[in-house]
């Protein structure tokens, strides 16, 4: 077809050309004003860190219809690190190509400081789940915000738990001994202890802090060696399987403490633990972050996670799946504060959160110029009849906590 | 001294069990110069069984392990003519690669069955223990020791005052002689590996009451049981024993004297030594 030339002015093509600016830049122009946030959620779902990763994984799940009760529209790819760091890299770098416009993860300190390079260089937020390495906060990433504890906030908040656990119940003990795993966490744990212990000003003494390797067939030979210093408190950092050595041993033995506590670490609340042990699965306490069972949020994140989840007790799993759902919960709120996905915007609006309704325990969610959330408390949990109940602080508690714990006879 | 006491019984009474296990590679290794290194593996499958059977029909570990160690018979015999046999007398690396490949099907041929978590047997006594004084001991480590060493007494017994036995001995000793002498040396390899295998079948089961069955547990007993047999000797039955049971003491008491988290480094020195001042190890000589 012949062009008829008279027909093109001036004015014409300067039209046409702002129409195909238009259509060139639309992709942007489209991403920073979706009506939903896309969030890349990395985890590490395969790997050694599975099982945390697949718990997270089921609060990312069921967040969408949750958040989207309280008004947030969010939409979630789903993405495993594979628990490790170069594979969380290359995917973050992935999601961002394919649009994510805001990152959540990833459970694994180390897979996270590898996506954080990656967002600090695309500008594009990164909202921390759970991961407790302090440099996350402390290396100036200026795409980061943290709604988790630091490992020396952990520890620092377990043992204030502690106390109020002693004042709460009074009991008074005198002596204790701290047995950890010689894995990172463990070893961090102890790092933390030996820092944070002596200033903690708790009424008892630490007789021996005792490192236990984690592959270990059985851990008699360190209950024979807890027993002969006789503590009145055991206080432990394990995973589960080290948990059950430690219990079944622990009666094996005959050695009855006032308390078997966990100033901040897995393993005495997992489903695994509950199954092998049974009624002596009871008692034990965790001092750590939990979901707050009086909250309303968490109550709605309960109700959609047992309904999605019929295979998984929420209570045992809240602590995966709560932190996972704050996470989304803090992008989608940033979100809708800003009106926009665009990196830089939404970044000012994570910022300046200020978040009271949310699942975990503690007040409303704030950052400080770092990006970390400095206030969140830890919570005493005990296991009553093989489900962790929120004992400590008095407002989240459903059950009074109990100490001594009663003895092992007669609970087989 | 009460404390250390309990400490040394319990490795005692570890050690027979680790021993039982070590005694079976001890067994195929002295004949059959086939070094097991799917050794583990095969403990952690009689666990599994023996996790299996509880669960399922309510049978507690030592009533079933002299099926299982039979089932384990039949299947070494059978893996032996059907698998191992064309590797005898071939190049050792041949041997490795074939049986690290065998083991590697194996772990994940659990991992994919029954998933990473550890597998408890909750027997009614798993948490009871005779109390001597001041001394607590674990009553599933005194029946785990007391079936071990009735398992390597029957085998001891086997090897002496049998035809089959003395046969097997003799391929040991004089592999040609035994041929020309018309021993049937195929079918004797099948009934050592067979031997073999039984005899991780049973350690297996009395392991799954002091340990949690779990596919990761695998490796770390291969190696144990090479560490065991080098210590006691290659190929000495009484070696294995007694290397079971060295290893089983050494580990706790340099857990309780030392670092519990250093266990595993000083049965390594062990190893180390034995190999510097005596290198075919304690009691090392041919069965």
């Amino acid at each position: 077809m012949p062009i008829d030339h008279r027909k093109l002015s001036r004015r014409s093509v300067l039209a046409g050309t702002a129409a195909g600016a238009v259509l060139l830049g639309a992709p942007g122009i489209v991403r920073a004003q979706t009506k939903a946030l896309k969030i890349a959620v990395l985890l590490p779902r395969s790997g050694y860190l599975a099982q945390a990763g697949q718990s997270c994984h089921r609060g990312a799940l069921v967040a969408p219809s949750v958040l989207s009760d309280f008004g947030h529209k969010v939409e979630l790819v789903h993405i495993d690190m594979e628990s490790n760091p170069d594979v969380a890299r290359t995917q973050a770098e992935r999601a961002i190509n394919e649009g994510a416009q805001c990152i959540v993860g990833a459970f694994d300190s180390a897979g996270t400081l590898a996506i954080a390079q990656v967002c600090e260089q695309r500008k594009v937020p990164l909202v921390v789940n759970i991961a407790a390495a302090p440099q996350l906060t402390e290396q100036g990433y200026k795409y980061l915000v943290r709604n988790f504890p630091t490992g020396g906030m952990l520890v620092r908040n377990g043992l204030q738990q502690i106390q109020a656990l002693i004042d709460t119940t009074k009991i008074a003990p005198k002596t204790a001994v701290f047995l950890h795993a010689n894995d990172n966490f463990g070893m961090a744990q102890r790092k933390g202890m030996d820092a944070l212990f002596p200033k903690a000003g708790l009424p008892f003494k630490l007789l021996e802090s005792i490192p236990y390797d984690p592959k270990a067939q059985d851990l008699s030979v360190e209950v024979t060696k807890i027993r002969g210093l006789n503590p009145d408190l055991l206080l432990v950092v394990t995973r589960a399987a080290d948990a059950i050595k430690l219990v079944r041993d622990t009666v094996r033995q005959k050695f009855q403490p006032m308390a078997i506590i966990s100033p901040g670490a897995p393993g005495l609340y997992d489903e695994e633990f509950y199954k092998a042990l049974g009624p002596l699965a009871d008692y034990h306490v965790d001092a750590l972050p939990w979901a707050n069972p009086k909250s309303k949020v968490t109550q709605a994140l309960e109700a959609a996670f047992t309904k999605q989840q019929p295979k998984y007790r929420f209570p045992v799993e809240c602590f995966n799946v709560g932190f996972t759902f704050d996470a989304l919960l803090i992008a989608a709120d940033a979100f809708k504060r800003a009106g926009t996905a665009d990196g830089p915007e939404l970044m000012k609006a994570l910022m300046a959160t200020d978040l009271a309704d949310h699942a975990m325990i503690g007040p409303p969610i704030k950052f400080d110029a770092k990006g970390q959330n400095v206030d969140i408390p830890s919570s005493c949990v005990q296991n009553r009849n093989r489900t962790p109940t929120v004992v400590l602080p008095a407002d989240a508690a459903t059950m009074a906590p109990v100490l001594p714990m009663p003895p092992w006879q007669g609970r087989t | 001294m009460a404390i250390t006491l309990n400490v040394i019984v319990q490795g005692v009474l570890t050690g027979l069990v680790y021993g039982l296990m070590a005694l079976g590679l001890s067994v195929i290794f002295g004949v059959m110069r086939v070094v097991n290194f799917a050794h583990g593996e095969f403990t952690v499958i009689a666990m599994y069984a023996a996790f299996i059977l509880f669960e399922m029909l309510g049978l507690q570990p030592l009533i079933v392990l002299l099926p299982i160690a039979a089932a384990f018979f039949v299947v070494g015999y059978l893996l032996q003519r059907s698998l191992i046999s064309p590797f005898v007398g071939r190049a050792e690396h041949e041997q490795f690669i074939l049986l690290v490949g065998l083991a590697t099907v194996i772990v994940n041929g659990l991992l994919l069955v029954f998933g990473p978590d550890a597998r408890p047997i909750n027997l009614p006594y798993s948490f009871d223990s005779y109390a001597i004084g001041s001394l607590f001991i674990d009553k599933v480590r005194v029946y785990a020791a007391l079936g071990a060493f009735a398992v390597a007494a029957a085998l001891f017994l086997f090897f002496r005052y049998t035809r089959t036995g003395t046969a097997i001995r003799a391929c040991a000793d004089n592999l040609t002689g035994a041929a020309v002498v018309g021993l049937d040396v195929k079918q004797l390899y099948a009934v050592t590996f067979g031997l073999g295998l039984a005899c991780v079948g049973a350690a297996g089961t009395l392991m799954a009451t002091i340990a949690d069955a779990s596919p990761s547990l695998a490796q770390a007993y291969t190696l144990l049981a090479f560490t065991i047999v080098i210590i006691g000797g290659l190929g000495s039955m009484v070696g294995a024993l007694v290397g079971g049971v060295l290893i089983g003491v050494s580990e706790a008491l340099a857990g309780f004297y030392i670092q519990p988290s250093m266990k595993s480094m000083f049965s390594f020195a062990l190893l180390i030594i034995v190999l510097v001042l005596r290198p075919q190890g304690l009691l090392g000589r041919r069965l």
